[in-house]
């Protein structure tokens, strides 16, 4: 990637218009899939038709005696470790002896044109013995082993308080949520080219870059420095990428041909070539006292991780903690377990493990109001988290905290004008079909309140590195933070003018080389971790400015401060230009920032595992029609905790879009699955939200009370506005049908047909995948 | 592969010379990967997401669903087509970087495309209008709010 730089002044709180926009409206910006490289080859990947089978051999003769075709790889071509994996490498480069999952890579071609490696791809002959998938995740826990690991992928009790303790009241529920999928616009995508000292370099777009660098090592059997991973443009990522997708086996191909290797996933190959987010199976039971105070949460959890382990163990431990959700729970006996199927392999997604259980939790809440006789945002606010509180972890809440601030102002926001009963017909459910009658249509208001966590926890040593360099009033910041599209660019410009008081703030290329990790962009962890990063770069090169500065003039550099582009001192004997303050003079300065330190969770779930919590609040208004099933999702409202605003249209557009994956979660997004095999792999089949089907977004409120210890007060924003948002919409479908609906995505029938016997359960469900207490 | 064909393309006001191209490929491959520009995007290849719109004759298409050999004669304008100049912004382009309507950007040049085709021929649409000609596009990351802002502020400054 070319390098970014702008002279648009905006400091933190402006709305700064991002550095990579022009090229990105101009169709220039370079994504992962848009590079070219001289010779360059075509890569595809081979993989499993079957959920679970038996190879009992691989012949790849047809495909090398094709013109054009330049290599064949397989599990015996892997020449280091032959498995990988984000926690622990359990997930082979290229099956062998078995397939796991459909779409399980067991080979790859190298060709001169796509189509010929397509070509290829289909002359390969896989000798195949189908086995019965195992596809039901809580019947897996205890089913003969489908891994030499076994098929608990993780386990996380809490146990807290009196575990006999009973309310007054009892509330019991089961819920499930479907498997959603990140859905990013850019396809999985890379250029990988041989180097000449035998390495690799990778041009591709990820998450984590230091991470890909090290699993790709082992694999390829090559010492770090000789693999060099290079950020290319990424089209969004909502955790889709933080596993390898193609990162060995492209290398591999390259290294073999010693030619420039090109892969471009189609949609469906994205489908099947990234993990998704964890369906979920939940037993809940809520006890309170008569007032509404909660007394005691039971939650039995299990998660369908599929075949492979990747991020499961963060997301189980997230399922498990945050199972009460933002309420105040004296006791609790909550436990949730993954478990491996030979469903797709599930981990990352916005949200991970808060939003799953969000639905069952809020759903409680409302059957409890309902029980008591209460409001069911009074009932909210009586048990609503605030600082000081003690989580069932154990964890005291130590920063901001205004749970009963986000409930109240988005519950009293104003509610959206319009009677289904006399609006146009394209603006009823069915829309543009026109097939809602007016007198079938029912609106209904609900609601619901989201915790996460933000950035890494539970013991992990949380790092990133940022450089700063000024030099001539020019600050140039190496930081190999991801941008995805969520704006850390746009931020990191910001956080450099407003400590060095410069214009021009070069953003230098991101990769491995020169610069160590900034961590993941994922759990809403960027802004605090490399923004963090690059204010104490900036912040120890202003320190040698003042210093250089104070030297030549003969003053205290305590005294000097920098105001609108000059280094002054109080009395204004000092005043310079910073790009005339250290004339010749080269600054630069390399911080690695780190949170304060967590603990691991004990055996019973205890432990200060967290630096930060977020909270939100969705308030849904929903038109259902009765006789369809269709919803029109008509309004959401949100009020969320956000620390500090720091650029309000960056910000906006990251609740929007969370708003808009809940409301797909809600309504519409499943990974359909049938024995294993992934029914809807296109956008055709797997619909995600429209322009047509996304409502406008009221934001009732931003609450900024500053979180001690962020480096500038702020929250990460990312994944509160997913964790409530579906919650909420299927909180008001509910209220419109009077319907339980334990289950999401709602869809049609589940409205439609609700009631008649034999029950429609989802192809996607497992045959008795009843959790139960 | 046998089927190689040679054909020439007027895109963007130039007439571009394929050569040996398999007569598979896709409008949307050729312009990528033959004629160096990228702009149209690959997010689906299935005509669904819009990432590849272009205009053919006046007209917007997916350009993954048109067989390039078959658009020969065409006036085929992509993305790039739609700048005014080396550095310039078309004003769509502009109020979509001013309103926030860009982050991953892979959805943006087809949006552009789509949102030029609207207001040259409905200069003044209402939102349900705008919302309808777009839900063609598939965006991921912006939940469509800010780029009907920026839909907004160019019909509001087009208007004067």
């Amino acid at each position: 990637m070319s390098t970014v730089t702008t002279r648009r002044p905006g400091r933190l709180g402006e709305s700064v218009a991002r550095p990579d926009g022009v090229p990105k409206v101009r169709g220039e910006f370079a994504f992962s899939s848009d590079l070219y490289a001289e010779g360059m080859l075509w890569g595809h990947i081979v993989r499993s038709p079957h959920p679970a089978a038996v190879i009992r051999g691989i012949d790849v003769s047809g495909a090398l005696r094709i013109p054009g075709v330049r290599a064949v790889l397989t599990a015996d071509d892997v020449p280091g470790r032959k498995t990988f994996g984000l926690d622990y490498p359990d997930q082979p480069v290229f099956a062998w002896e078995v397939v796991r999952y459909l779409g399980e890579p067991v080979a790859a071609v190298a060709a001169d044109h796509p189509e010929t490696a397509r070509r290829a791809a289909t002359a390969i002959v896989v000798d195949y013995a189908p086995t019965e998938p195992l596809t039901d995740p809580v019947a897996a826990i205890d089913a003969d082993p489908i891994h030499p690991l076994g098929n608990v992928l993780y386990r996380q009790k809490v146990r807290r308080g009196d575990p006999d303790a009973v309310g007054a009241v009892v509330v019991e529920g089961r819920y499930e949520t479907g498997m959603q999928d990140q859905a990013q616009m850019g396809p999985e995508s890379g250029l990988a080219i041989p180097a000449e000292d035998g390495g690799i370099d990778l041009y591709i777009a990820t998450q984590w870059l230091h991470v890909d660098q090290e699993q790709m090592a082992a694999c390829l059997a090559l010492p770090l420095d000789k693999v060099r991973v290079h950020l290319a443009g990424v089209g969004g990522a909502f955790g889709a990428r933080e596993d390898l997708s193609m990162q060995v086996q492209i290398s591999l191909l390259a290294l073999r041909t010693d030619r420039p290797v090109k892969i471009v996933y189609d949609r469906e190959e994205s489908f099947l070539g990234h993990v998704h987010r964890h369906p979920s199976f939940m037993w809940y039971r809520h006890h309170a006292d008569s007032d509404g105070r909660l007394v005691k949460v039971e939650a039995r959890i299990v998660l369908d991780g599929g075949a492979y382990l990747s991020s499961s163990t963060a997301v189980t431990i997230n399922a498990a903690s945050f199972a009460p959700g933002p309420y105040r729970v004296p006791n609790a006996v909550v436990e949730a377990v993954a478990a491996r199927t030979n469903n797709p392999p599930c981990g990352a997604m916005r949200g991970f493990g808060a939003t799953q259980t969000c639905f069952a939790y809020e759903a409680q809440m409302d059957k409890l109001a309902e029980v008591l006789g209460l409001d069911p945002i009074e009932l909210r606010l009586r048990n609503a988290l605030k600082p000081g509180d003690t989580l069932i972890t154990g964890q005291v809440l130590r920063g901001a905290a205004p749970v009963a601030e986000v409930i109240r102002t988005c519950a009293s926001a104003p509610l959206p004008a319009g009677d289904p009963a006399t609006m146009t017909e394209i603006a009823l459910p069915g829309g543009a079909g026109r097939t809602a009658d007016h007198n079938r249509v029912r609106r209904g208001v609900g609601f619901a309140v989201g915790i996460k966590n933000l950035m890494f926890s539970g013991g992990f040593d949380d790092a990133s590195e940022a450089r700063c360099r000024l030099e001539d009033g020019v600050a140039t910041i190496t930081c190999a933070a991801v941008e995805v599209g969520q704006g850390f660019v746009t931020l990191a410009q910001q956080i450099t003018r407003e400590v060095l008081g410069v214009e021009d703030v070069i953003l230098a290329p991101v990769g491995t080389v020169g610069i160590g990790s900034a961590g993941s962009t994922s759990a809403s962890r960027q802004t605090w971790m490399s923004g963090g990063a690059v204010q104490a770069a900036c912040l120890a090169v202003r320190k040698r400015l003042f210093e250089s500065v104070a030297s030549r003039h003969g003053v205290a550099p305590e005294t000097l401060e920098i105001l609108d582009g000059r280094v002054v001192s109080l009395d204004r004997a000092v005043d310079v230009a910073v790009a005339e303050a250290a004339p010749g003079e080269v600054l630069e300065e390399t911080v690695n920032f780190r949170h304060p330190p967590t603990a691991e969770l004990d055996e019973n779930g205890q432990g200060d595992a967290n630096v930060s919590f977020a909270f939100a609040a969705h308030r849904a208004v929903v038109d259902v029609d009765l006789d369809l099933g269709l919803v029109k999702v008509v309004e959401i409202t949100t009020s969320q905790d956000v620390g500090r605003v720091l650029n309000p249209v960056q910000l906006i557009g990251q609740l929007e879009g969370g708003i808009a994956q809940g409301v797909g979660l809600a309504v519409m997004e499943e990974v359909v699955l049938d024995h294993g095999r992934v029914r809807n792999p296109s956008f055709t089949d797997y619909v995600i939200p429209t322009a047509l089907d996304m409502p406008p977004v009221q934001i009732a409120a931003l609450i900024e009370e500053p979180e001690p210890g962020s480096p500038m007060g702020a929250k990460g924003a990312g994944e509160p506005p997913l964790v409530s948002s579906a919650s909420a919409v299927v909180a008001a479908i509910r209220a419109a049908t009077g319907l339980e609906l334990s289950r999401a995505p709602v869809r049609p029938q589940d409205i439609a047909l609700a009631g008649q016997a034999p029950s429609q359960g989802p192809v996607s469900s497992p045959t008795n995948g009843k959790v139960s207490p | 592969m046998s089927e190689l064909i040679n054909y020439r393309l007027h895109v963007n006001g130039v007439e571009h010379e394929v050569a040996d191209a398999w007569l598979g490929e896709s409008l949307l491959y050729v312009l990528r990967e033959r004629l160096g520009l990228p702009g149209s995007k690959n997010a689906c290849l299935q005509g669904e997401c819009g990432s590849c719109s272009v205009l053919m004759d006046g007209k917007v298409v997916c350009s993954c669903m048109v067989l390039a050999a078959s658009a020969v004669g065409a006036d085929i304008v992509t993305v790039e087509g739609l700048s005014p100049g080396e550095q310039d912004l078309s004003d769509i382009q502009a109020a979509f970087l001013a309103e926030g309507g860009v982050q991953c950007g892979f959805c943006t040049p087809g949006l552009v495309v789509s949102v030029h085709d609207l207001l040259e021929h409905n200069p003044d649409p209402t939102e349900l209008e705008v919302r309808e000609a777009i839900s063609g596009n598939l965006c991921r990351c912006t939940g469509y709010g800010r780029i009907l802002a920026a839909v907004r502020a160019t019909q509001e400054s087009r208007q004067g």
